[in-house]
């Protein structure tokens, strides 16, 4: 019955989105207030209607109602509630609800706006109503969640061990948030261009969506990282996998659009290239989501089995894609970009950053579907991580040397000699550090170390610039708290997000370059070095979970001096559905670094007679950066959004920006 | 979510691949170079996984390939050459710089140069900004005192 209940409110939802983009359309064309704020009840009851139908689908999850197909296929009634709960979004009619769940929350955010212009807003909310259209409509017609089974199992398929995991379970709600956010961004730039205004105000409309999004995906993108490296077992937390890259475009070109917008609401420039951002990052998300849940990367044969799910989301893509880019080529012409600039500035520090931003994830881009491109000339071919590494590394070099500088430099015309000055103690900074883990570190290792330093430059730039900013040393107490507490959260956000790249980047060096790796077959007793720690392998038990068998081995590290730093419990899980086995890691905790052991399969002990086990173990330098650099990029991201003049942006600026332009 | 899941299975379900001690060169400086070849090689069967992490039989036949190759004084290029005779470029994980794949390559540079170009040209085409007069130097200083972003 409630699966029903939730069939009517998908169906009830595809309704509203439909009402949504009509009278918000109406209400703009005829310049309706009424028309248009129906509009935005229908987005409000859109969005009611999709969560009904999300929690008619969790509740079926939770029950282990079998007689749903996606239940069925994705559940057991042994699984922990919260991998019940996950499995709603485990599979593709799953996350698609999740999307349209998304889509018209956003909307709702939206509709709830205050400050938007009227015009501006109810634009947004008609395009934003035609995207739930399509999204929704595909789930109702080729994707539905809550189809019955005539003949309900008794016992469901479950969902796959590997992603039976907490940070997989939140790892979807947050991507997903973060790539749908990017159809608000997507929607005002077509309002804009519909409009045929994109100024200043607009861009200042961009930025909290944009902000929220980004954040959201920063966040989801690192919970993606950090289950590949516990769950996978060897250690490696990025791939440059097909999946991944997906995540990875709209979050470069949402950083890019984070960046030029701040020009086009500062200075009025760069208007057009904003909203051309604005679109991309919103048709990379969809490209995303074509790519994964197409399966077209995986094998093209996958793609084959159902072609018509996969059809169907790239006419989507092709429609939202090709009507946005088509009103941008047609609209875009006639808007003037008068602004001047000199070279030293910090509008040219922030166009490099766009440029570099633009070149790299045309690298993602061209990477993830040169197989494709090559299998249409009937050739085989592909891209790996090698190419990435090469191509993104120099070209993300040069936006890391500018990155310290841009903040500090002026607009439209900066001190160029002054911000050297400036910037003297992160260079120092820098050099010093590098210098140190050269000469650290073994083995030596020259490019690591000038990696480790590029981290450090941009920490210390960051740190430079807020002393700066808040006169630490050079005035009063009183004034230093004061321009603390009372300058914007913005730009504190901005000195997070920068000090959070450059921890990620101190991380990423160190711990790719000095890992140590050992494995051997142990016979419970026995031992092995792991770099400065000794391993041992004290016994193997066999403990029974809540929906599997493990093999759970006790490993203990000591140190120098044979002082205990920790136990290891690795597990080697075989699950009793489908019989597959995973492998649960142990990590020791230490500050900055981890023990990493994996348990590997049984042996026969060297010499016969007795068990033996495979141990494979790691010693990951600084990995813990790798996570913690993302995070207080994510969190400078809602410090940013934070800020007072966000929620206060109520038409000030509309009448700044003509005074601007006059005044250039 | 597909695609790497796919990849996480050949990984989990096969621990230990490259790693296994059974296998190791005696030198270890052969070993390493054998590793870091490894590191590029594509196992053919698995999901754009190198042959260094997946434990798919072919991976571990290719792996035995490269380590006797090294063992007998191969070179990089050699094994490579070796490889990709006998499996087709798909093997290599890094595109070589050909001119079928120059467009993969030289994609992301063009974009990076026509950006650079556009704001070179942009800056030649702009007029020379008027000096500031006294009352704006006044204004600017006033506002530069505020500190804003």
């Amino acid at each position: 019955m409630i699966a029903e209940l939730g069939q009517f409110a998908l169906v009830l939802g595809l309704c509203l989105s439909v009402v949504q983009a009509g009278l918000s359309f109406a209400g703009a064309a005829r310049r309706d207030p009424a028309l248009a704020g129906a509009g935005q009840g229908a987005a409000l009851g859109a969005f009611a209607a999709i969560a009904m139908a999300f929690a008619a689908l969790i509740h079926a999850f939770v029950t282990s109602d079998f007689s749903v197909i996606n239940v069925a296929a994705n559940s057991h009634t042994e699984k922990p509630l919260l991998y019940k709960v996950a499995g709603a979004w485990g599979s593709h009619e799953g996350s698609i609800l999740l999307w349209c769940f998304a889509l018209t929350g956003y909307g709702v955010t939206v509709a709830v706006a205050r400050g938007l212009p009227f015009r501006l807003k109810a634009l947004t909310l008609a395009v934003q109503g035609v995207l739930g259209v399509l999204f929704v409509g595909y789930m109702v017609f080729a994707s539905n969640p809550l189809l019955r089974l005539a003949n309900p199992p008794v016992e469901g398929h479950s969902l796959n061990p590997l992603l039976q995991d907490p940070a997989l379970a939140a790892h979807p709600p947050f991507l997903y948030a973060g790539y749908v956010g990017f159809s608000v961004v997507f929607s005002l730039a077509l309002a804009a261009l519909i409009e045929g205004r994109v100024d200043s105000a607009w861009a200042r409309w961009v930025r909290p969506w944009t902000l929220a999004a980004w954040s959201l995906l920063t966040v989801g993108i690192t919970l993606g990282a950090f289950w590949a490296y516990y769950e996978l077992g060897w250690g490696g937390w990025w791939f440059w996998d097909p999946v991944e890259n997906a995540s990875l475009m709209p979050w470069l070109i949402g950083t890019a659009l984070l960046h030029s917008a701040v020009v086009t609401e500062k200075r009025g420039a760069l208007a057009s290239w904003t909203a051309f951002l604005a679109i991309c990052a919103f048709t990379l998300s969809m490209l995303g989501a074509f790519l994964v849940r197409s399966g077209v990367l995986t094998s093209v044969h996958s793609f084959a089995i159902d072609p018509k799910r996969g059809i169907l989301l790239l006419a989507i893509l092709g429609l939202a894609a090709g009507s946005g880019f088509g009103l941008f080529a047609w609209r875009a012409p006639r808007l003037r970009d008068v602004t001047v600039f000199a070279p030293i500035s910090r509008e040219s520090a922030l166009v490099i950053n766009n440029i570099v931003l633009a070149a790299v994830t045309t690298a993602v881009l061209a990477g993830t579907l040169w197989p494709l491109v090559l299998e249409a000339f009937g050739r085989q071919g592909g891209v790996g991580a090698p190419y990435f590494n090469l191509v993104v590394g120099p070209l993300m070099a040069v936006a890391f040397l500018v990155m310290p500088a841009g903040p500090l430099l002026a607009w439209k015309r900066a001190d160029g000699p002054g911000v050297i000055q400036r910037l003297s103690f992160a260079a120092i900074a820098a050099a010093v550090t590098g210098l140190l883990v050269f000469a650290i570190a073994t083995p030596r290792k020259a490019l690591a170390a000038g990696e480790v330093a590029v981290g450090a430059w941009l920490i210390a730039g960051a740190i430079d610039e807020a002393i700066g900013r808040i006169r630490l040393f050079r005035a009063g107490r009183g004034e230093v708290l004061r321009r603390a507490f009372s300058l914007p959260r913005g730009a504190w956000g901005m000195t997070l997000a920068h000090m959070g790249l450059g921890v990620f980047l101190m991380g990423a060096a160190f711990e790719t370059s000095w890992r140590v790796e050992a494995a051997r077959v142990l016979t419970p007793g026995d031992g092995m070095q792991l770099g400065a720690y000794h391993l041992s392998l004290r016994n193997v038990v066999q403990v029974p979970g809540p929906n599997f068998d493990a093999e759970r081995g006790y490993v203990r590290v000591t140190g120098s001096g044979r002082r205990v730093v920790c136990e290891g419990r690795p597990e080697r899980r075989t699950y009793d559905t489908g019989g597959q086995t995973t492998s649960r890691v142990a990590l020791c905790l230490k500050p900055l670094d981890d023990i990493y052991i994996v348990l590997g399969e049984r042996r026969v002990a060297p010499g016969g007679g007795g068990s033996a086990w495979l141990i494979r173990a790691y010693w990951n330098p600084w990995v813990r950066l790798i996570f913690l650099g993302p995070l207080l990029m994510a969190l400078g991201g809602a410090l940013s959004l934070s800020d007072r003049r966000l929620r206060l942006a109520a038409g000030r600026s509309p009448a700044r920006a003509p005074q601007l332009a006059a005044a250039e | 979510m597909r695609g790497r899941l796919a990849a996480a299975i050949g990984a989990a379900l096969c621990l230990g691949a490259a790693a296994d001690p059974a296998d190791r060169l005696a030198n270890p400086a052969r070993e390493a170079r054998a590793r870091s070849i490894f590191r590029e090689t594509r196992c053919l069967v698995c999901q754009g996984e190198s042959i260094d992490d997946s434990d798919a039989p072919l991976a571990a036949d290719l792996r035995k390939i490269v380590r006797e190759q090294v063992a007998g004084g191969a070179s990089d290029a050699q094994v490579r050459a070796f490889l990709v005779a006998r499996y087709g470029e798909f093997v290599l994980l890094r595109p070589r710089l050909s001119l079928t794949n120059a467009l993969l390559w030289g994609a992301p540079f063009v974009v990076f140069g026509i950006g650079a170009g556009v704001l070179v040209v942009r800056r030649r085409r702009q007029p020379p900004a008027p000096p500031l007069s006294a009352e704006e130097e006044a204004r600017i200083a006033a506002l530069g005192a505020d500190g804003g972003v």
